[in-house]
């Protein structure tokens, strides 16, 4: 069976999946319940200063996309962080430990970007035993406004600036918890490896207006017939999060980071999906929120099995995997060729493929052959983009097959398997014909 | 056999008679059409579409259906079907549109088209809304005869277009079987009637209720009067069993039978036999078998001469009615009827086979006790209506001949619905009918120079 314990920048856990700093995690009864459900560890949701805790809306404070079925695709929130006293929190936080030793507990933190607010902080949350603390430079509604959360994150020489005082002032072990709301993730990353970070996680939510209500005039959700944006999360943001987490695992000031991995995490594939990229551990929320807990013991369990059957022992055999097949598009074959292929033992006959190539592609799919409805794929149209295969729904009916040692009857080139790429093409001008990663043809 | 024939009514306590007799299909509501929508593939040049006489656009309809916007489904549906809402109903969708939807071959399961067209249907409905107009007066008059779906088909859209209408009607009731010819079930809380004022709510349509071609007009005088004349006449006789009943009483029509129960303001009053015989394999068959074990038979087994595939009831009808207690035998004709006292008693059968195409008995018999015998073999086209007139419509297959725009071989008379040969004596084929029937009066009146007839 394989071994899915890991040990993060020193944070020891039982498995990978961590329930993120969110409503799942503000306070010890829900711990309590997800560390019994099974979750290998958990961010506490984000601790403010000592003094008057801050003030949440007692209104709506989620939104959502639906996909069919009114499964979630997309969620977002508008609450601040924890809305409870610290030394509250701190007690709780003391006490979960205790009862869980073997669980990674992480508590996210966020204070005004002033040292000695980092420094009244830190030695409270070390006395509790926490296993280290995650920098929250993410949260982009609210406390943004107030100059923290990803107001932070979005300055690379903040980030470097309070990632250094935090290991200054505790041997915590610490994560910076980075904003997607950024041009280029690369960036603030790269701040805070400077800064001494063990860490980041990403992503934080995305700045969105999930609808409108158009009976209202109002974005939703809304307060009393006024709304602000919220922070996107949820399935559909797994694709930009993938990106971001590549970027940072490829770029060589950044590469070998150790990146806990967040967004849209539903399921144990999903989660080997960030690990391929390069995340230690993976976090969760919205699947949570929507399903309850019990759904870690699927990724457990699926987790488990796919890396008995690839033969991985442990979680560190696979992280990372991935990383060297991710490249700039300059870098891809040119003289690579696929067609699509269509079974037509597995085709219902949706014509979904035919319409979609025929209105927005490449004409390449028929629709009626001698008279009779029939989606068959044209090679001398086919260009391989994929498109059909895509929108299909039935799995695996079309699929993209690599053309080897024939001509494409469309360019009416043979196709050798060579390899070229755009930086030796002779359409490019900038061209560098004399250095070719591969021989030229 | 020597106790008196078995046939009464109020066989059931007052309440089951209502809860034996609502809605077959519980319609969907927003929840459940929106999941049952979000099946749809929205198939490009859709079979489902094809499947349906009507042409409606059903990918269309479903897709609005699941964006909220039934209205603007039940408008897709209804531009295409005026009797949107009956089809909806009375459709063999198992073997139109659901049995093309692509759903099968992916799950063997369709997606549940009747019933989604049926919700974007009723919320429009339920809502008053009549989205046509009559059209600008074209001062043309269409005389139309039949108030059935063909006819009223017909006549909705000649007002769309602007032309005025006067629909003769023999029943008393318009309608057609909509309104006397369906179970009960399939059309529950007066929805037949209820579309049919909605229907001519468009305005510029007169309906005549009691007036009978070739008793009270012929066709003679609506050409005279009339710019063009539509025939939606429906059938008018049964097919005959073939054997001598010797004048027994409990041998009935069963569309006399679905017709009486439609019409009975109370259903406890209707006779019903205790054990019930219904020779035939059809629609009609399997409605008036439900309907007489809903009333309370005892017994009602369904006697047909060929085999379950060969049944005009679809599939589903055949399990409606097993599902209901009906019993069905296959491959079995009567040969006899026995009776008492001048009633049924008995019916008895030989076996059938099938050689080489041809139906041949068997020579084994056997016979059911029966109080009560409905004959459900097939209706005829009786055109002796027309007779006398003058005018002679050309037949074709016993019914009237029609070209493609359902031209009749007289000029200026058009004709749809089960009198025109070729159809498939479906609701939805008479609804097509009457409207292409329109349009091509339309273009006639106009002055299109019509394509030759084929």
């Amino acid at each position: 069976m394989a071994d899915l314990s890991v040990n993060f920048v020193g944070i020891k856990a039982p498995n990978p999946f961590w329930l993120a700093s969110a409503p799942p995690t503000d306070k010890a009864y829900n711990i309590e319940r997800a560390f019994r459900a099974g979750w290998g560890g958990v961010v506490w949701k984000t601790l403010g200063e000592e003094g008057p805790p801050v003030v949440n809306v007692s209104g709506p404070r989620y939104g959502a996309v639906h996909g069919p079925d009114r499964r979630v695709a997309a969620f977002n929130n508008i609450e601040l962080i924890t809305d409870r006293p610290l030394e509250i929190n701190l007690q709780e936080i003391t006490e979960m430990k205790r009862r869980w030793p073997d669980r990674a507990i992480v508590v996210s933190l966020m204070v005004p970007c002033e040292e000695e607010a980092w420094k009244r902080i830190l030695p409270r949350v070390e006395a509790t035993g926490a296993d280290g603390i995650e920098l929250n430079f993410g949260c982009p509604h609210g406390m943004s406004e107030r100059g923290m959360g990803s107001a932070v994150g979005q300055v690379p020489e903040y980030v470097e600036m309070v990632a250094r005082w935090c290991k200054a002032h505790s041997r915590m072990p610490v994560i910076v918890k980075l904003t997607p709301n950024i041009t280029d993730i690369r960036k603030p990353a790269e701040a805070a490896r400077r800064g001494g970070a063990d860490a980041v996680s990403l992503i934080n939510t995305i700045n969105s207006i999930m609808g409108v209500d158009l009976d209202r005039m109002v974005p939703t959700p809304h307060t009393d017939g006024k709304a602000t944006h919220g922070g996107m999360c949820g399935p559909a943001v797994k694709p930009i999060a993938l990106n971001m987490v590549a970027e940072i695992a490829r770029a060589p000031a950044t590469r070998g980071m150790p990146i806990s991995g967040i967004g849209g995490i539903e399921t144990w594939r999903d989660a080997a999906e960030y690990m391929a990229l390069g995340c230690g551990t993976v976090q969760v929320c919205t699947a949570a929120m929507v399903y309850g807990f019990k759904i870690v013991q699927e990724m457990i369990t699926g987790l488990e099995a796919y890396m008995d059957e690839r033969g991985y022992a442990r979680v560190s055999d696979f992280v990372g995997a991935a990383v060297p097949n991710v490249t700039d598009w300059q870098y891809l074959n040119l003289d690579y060729a696929v067609k699509a292929r269509i079974d037509q033992d597995l085709c219902i006959k949706c014509g979904r493929c035919h319409v979609a190539c025929e209105d927005t592609s490449h004409q390449a799919i028929t629709h009626m052959v001698n008279g009779v409805r029939h989606f068959e794929v044209i090679d001398e149209e086919c260009v391989g983009c994929n498109l059909c295969a895509t929108i299909c729904p039935i799995e695996n009916c079309i699929t993209m097959q690599p053309l080897v040692n024939e001509v494409d009857r469309r360019t009416g080139r043979f196709v050798d398997g060579s390899y070229s790429n755009w930086t030796q093409h002779p359409n490019n001008p900038m061209a560098k014909p004399l250095e070719p990663l591969e021989p030229a043809e | 056999m020597t106790a008196a024939p078995d046939i009464r009514a109020g066989r059931l306590a007052p309440g089951e008679y209502a809860e034996n007799f609502s809605d077959l299909h519980a319609p969907l509501d927003r929840h459940e059409a929106r999941v049952a929508g979000e099946r749809c593939l929205f198939c490009y040049d859709a079979p489902c579409v094809t499947a349906c006489p009507t042409g409606i656009d059903i990918p269309l309809f479903i897709r609005q259906i699941t964006t909220g916007n039934p209205h603007g489904a039940a408008r897709t549906i209804l531009d295409a079907n005026i009797f949107g809402g009956m089809c909806a109903r009375v459709c063999p969708t198992e073997t139109l549109c659901e049995q093309a939807c692509v759903r099968n071959e992916a799950e063997g399961k369709p997606v549940q088209i009747g019933l989604l067209q049926r919700h974007a249907t009723d919320a429009l409905m339920g809502a008053g809304k009549q989205p046509y107009r009559r059209g600008a007066p074209s001062g043309r008059r269409v005389a139309v005869v039949g108030a059935g779906p063909a006819g009223l088909s017909c006549a909705h859209r000649l007002a769309t277009l602007g032309h005025e209408v006067v629909v003769y009607e023999a029943r008393p009731k318009a309608g057609g079987l909509n309104e006397h010819g369906i179970a009960s079930y399939k059309s529950v809380d007066g929805f037949a009637q209820a579309e049919v004022e909605w229907i001519l709510s468009v305005g510029g349509i007169e309906v005549r209720e009691g007036q009978q071609l070739g008793r009270d007009f012929t066709l003679v005088d609506l050409r005279r009067d009339y710019d063009a004349v539509f025939l939606g006449l429906g059938l008018q006789a049964v097919n005959s069993l073939g054997i001598a009943d010797g004048g027994l009483t409990g041998i009935e029509d069963a569309v006399a039978f679905i017709e009486a129960l439609r019409q009975s303001p109370d259903l406890a009053t209707l006779p019903v036999g205790r054990r019930v015989v219904v020779i035939g394999g059809g629609m009609t068959a399997v409605d008036a078998a439900v309907q007489a074990k809903k009333l309370g038979a005892e017994e009602v087994t369904i006697v047909y001469r060929r085999g379950a595939g060969q049944m005009g009831a679809s599939a589903y009808e055949q399990e409606l009615a097993q599902v209901n207690g009906v019993v069905i035998r296959h491959w079995a004709r009567p040969v006899s009827v026995q009776g008492e006292g001048g009633a049924l008693r008995s019916v008895t059968f030989t076996g059938t086979r099938d050689e080489g195409g041809q139906l041949v008995d068997t020579g084994e018999t056997f016979t059911l006790p029966a109080d009560q015998l409905f004959r459900a073999i097939g209706q005829l086209f009786v055109p002796g209506d027309l007779e006398g007139s003058g005018d002679v419509l050309d037949l074709a297959s016993g019914r009237i001949a029609v070209d493609a725009e359902r031209r009749t071989s007289l000029a200026g008379v058009w004709a749809g619905g089960d009198c025109a040969a070729g159809g498939r004596d479906l609701t939805v084929v008479a609804v097509e009918d009457g409207k292409q029937a329109a349009l091509s009066i339309d273009r006639a009146l106009l002055g299109f120079v019509p394509m030759a007839a084929e």
